[in-house]
């Protein structure tokens, strides 16, 4: 019998993943502890990358869309940026290598994530999470840096946090595990950027302590040419609450993938996310959220703006467990489209199990208004500049629910920017 | 200043006429009124003098200072001074008022060569023009037309047109829905407006607001042509007697 009927090929990104792999590993951090996890992982890349026939990856068909898997460069060299919002403590990651300079904030341990790979404190972090969690398997086998932050119970740091994880060109795998302690309330911004054609994926995790407030900022602006796999995941503390917001703006193929499980009772979690897509990307934002304690709401509302032959995709499942009674549960997602070749697909999923609760959600496409383009035209505003402003409104509710002025500016900023080039 | 000639106008989706070979000559310090039954063509007239493409001039033209503004897109021709207030103007959500404002002040200065206006010039302007229409500052925060009363929306038509200082203002119907203060108001408003360099054209169903903002000349408009021009003395006629007697008279 011949094996190869039985095993598709390996696509070219595949057999380039498998290679790197063996050329990586003698340089890459860990003990043998961590050494077993990421051959664990390679075992679940080994039997192929997702296709649009696993459920999770259904509109996003990693298999046949990942065609691209420049090796790591050491040579090539990213530059650390200005902070989003003024007075952050920044943590870059540079091509890859976090910076041995850590800022000093009080309340705050900032740790690099290579020294925990080489002492395997960090090895148990490492599981993948299902065979579908092919992003889990690729960060897991090549993970080479990050940061570890730890905020103090009852810290209020008002300084926010910035992580950069900045690619330039090559293969990149970072983690950014933050534990926050009870009662702690902590502002940080995730930058997932770069120059080149790079790969990148990027996983976080954030654990909140009883009653411990965080807002997580994501602002994804990677070159057109690149890939970004990012996953965020997140356990919500007793009476905790989470505010997740993020901006896709950039990138070839991007997946942002969000996972959050409402540990504790009386938590909550809201997310917001805007999805700027132009040109030929295509975004795949995948949230996993699991209400399994009594008395937790959430709410999340996402908006698209779809421009040129781009792509985006929305998967969000809540599960309301069974014991998860009075859980208050609301997604929306509102998509702009701006072109007849772009494209947004939705798929809100709902598994309900607990049968006093008030759970909902809604999706809706629309295109810019005729008549208010109109009108605004006949103000003398020309249509660029009243496409723009019109796209902002329909943008604007989404950020200014975040109430912090200077945020709410940078953010808006970064909306212009955008507007600017693929308006 | 406007000169439309022969003009033929039809809905660009199924292509019903609505403006039937209309001529109409407003010169430059002129108020002119224009009357007319429902539905019988005001507003579309309105509305391709703004350019607005959901309708498509066949034949005829509009001559603006002398020159054909056919071939402009509406913010051109707003740029170069006309000016439409609509008669149901637009809510429009997500974009607040004063932004609407700098931006629209300032997209126009660009068309003409100008700077951009510094914020607290603009600032100024909107709050002295605000208050000659005894408009609140603070609906300027909100979003544009959104939740404003009728008369409130008349009001910021009026306020826009005051900031945007036109050459040929088109007021479509600004008096229906004001109180009889608000109706002294922006007539006054419109009154200071007046000047020998620019045009106005109010179209209006009665003769209360021409009372206000005595016209030079009115204009009969039914179906999507002029039947009968005169001065104010028409509107009291109008008034009086309805428009079967105009009508007749035309037919
Ligand atoms: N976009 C459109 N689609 C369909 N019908 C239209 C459209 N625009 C105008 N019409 C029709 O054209 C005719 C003239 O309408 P218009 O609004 O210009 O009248 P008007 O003189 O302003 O009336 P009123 O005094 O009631 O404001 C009406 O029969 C109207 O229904
Ligand atoms: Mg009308």
């Amino acid at each position: 019998m011949n094996m190869h009927a039985q095993q598709p090929q390996r696509t070219g990104a595949e057999t380039a993943l498998l290679e790197a792999y063996d050329s990586r590993l003698s340089v890459l951090p860990g003990d043998g502890a961590v050494t077993v996890k990421r051959d664990n992982a390679l075992e679940v890349l080994k039997a192929g990358l997702p296709t649009k026939r696993i459920e999770a990856w259904h509109y996003t068909d990693l298999r046949r869309l990942l065609t691209a898997v420049p090796q790591h460069d050491a040579s090539a060299v990213a530059d650390k940026l200005g902070a989003l919002l003024d007075g952050s403590a920044v943590l870059p990651v540079l091509n890859g290598v976090s910076s041995a300079n850590l800022p000093s904030v009080d309340g705050v341990r900032f740790e690099r994530l290579e020294d925990k790979l080489r002492d395997g404190s960090f090895a148990p972090a490492l599981e993948v999470q299902g065979t579908d969690d092919a992003i889990g398997a690729l960060n897991a086998a090549f993970v080479a840096d990050g940061y570890f932050v730890d905020i103090e119970a009852d810290a209020e740091i008002a300084a926010p946090i910035e992580l950069q994880n900045i690619q330039a060109g090559g293969q990149t795998h970072s983690r950014f595990p933050v534990r926050v302690g009870d009662r702690a309330k902590v502002t940080i911004v995730e930058r997932q950027t770069g120059e080149g054609a790079g790969l990148s994926t990027s996983i976080s995790h954030l654990t909140l302590g009883e009653g411990a407030e965080v807002l997580w900022i994501i602002v994804q602006d990677q070159p057109d040419d690149s890939t970004y796999l990012g996953q965020f995941n997140a356990a919500l503390g007793k009476d905790s609450k989470l505010t997740l917001f993020f901006m896709n703006a950039g990138g070839r193929l991007v997946r942002q993938e969000v996972r959050v499980g409402t540990a504790g009772e009386g938590s909550d979690f809201q997310l917001r996310g805007i999805n700027l897509l132009a040109g030929d990307t295509h975004t795949d934002v995948t949230m996993v959220l699991d209400h399994t304690k009594p008395h937790t709401g959430s709410r999340e509302l996402i908006r698209n703006v779809v421009t040129g032959k781009a792509r985006g995709v929305f998967q969000g499942r809540i599960n309301v467990h069974q014991i998860a009674q009075k859980t208050d549960a609301k997604m929306a997602c509102n998509t702009l489209l701006l072109s007849d070749d772009g494209e947004f697909s939705t798929k809100p999923e709902l598994e309900i199990f607990a049968d006093d609760v008030q759970c909902g959600h809604g999706a809706t496409v629309k295109e810019i208004d005729h008549d208010h383009l109109f009108y605004l035209k006949a103000r003398g505003i020309d249509e660029k500049t009243a496409r723009g402003l019109l796209v902002k409104a329909f943008l604007a509710e989404v950020i200014e629910e975040l109430e912090v002025e200077p945020i709410v500016e940078a953010l808006e900023a970064r909306l212009d920017q955008w507007f600017a080039t693929h308006g | 200043m406007l000169e439309i000639k022969n003009l033929h106008a039809r809905i660009a989706e199924d292509g019903t006429e609505i403006i039937r070979g209309l001529n109409l000559t407003v010169k430059a310090g002129e108020v002119a009124a224009i009357m007319g039954p429902n539905g019988s063509g005001k507003s579309t007239l309105s509305y391709v003098l703004a350019g607005r493409d959901d309708y498509e001039v066949t034949e005829g033209d509009i001559l603006y200072n002398g020159e054909s503004i056919l071939e402009m897109d509406p913010a051109e021709r707003a740029a170069s001074g006309i000016f439409l207030a609509f008669q149901y103007p637009m809510e429009i959500p997500g974009v607040a008022t004063m932004e609407f404002l700098k931006v629209a002040m300032n997209a126009q200065r660009k068309a003409r060569g100008e700077e951009p206006l510094k914020i607290p010039e603009l600032l100024k302007r909107v709050k002295e023009a605000a208050g000659s229409l005894n408009m609140d500052i603070a609906m300027l925060k909100r979003p544009l037309n959104v939740g404003f009363s009728g008369g409130e929306k008349k009001r910021a038509e009026i306020l826009q047109m005051k900031l945007l200082e036109p050459q040929l203002c088109v007021l479509d119907e600004t008096d229906s829905g004001l109180d009889i203060d608000a109706l002294k108001i922006v007539a006054d408003g419109v009154n200071a407006l007046r000047s020998p360099d620019r045009a106005i054209v109010v179209i209006t169903h009665y003769q209360r607001l021409l009372e206000y903002i005595v016209p030079d000349s009115v204009h009969v408009l039914y179906r999507g042509q002029v039947i009968k021009s005169g001065d104010k003395s028409l509107a009291l006629e109008l008034e009086a007697n309805g428009y079967a007697g105009v009508i007749d008279e035309a037919a």
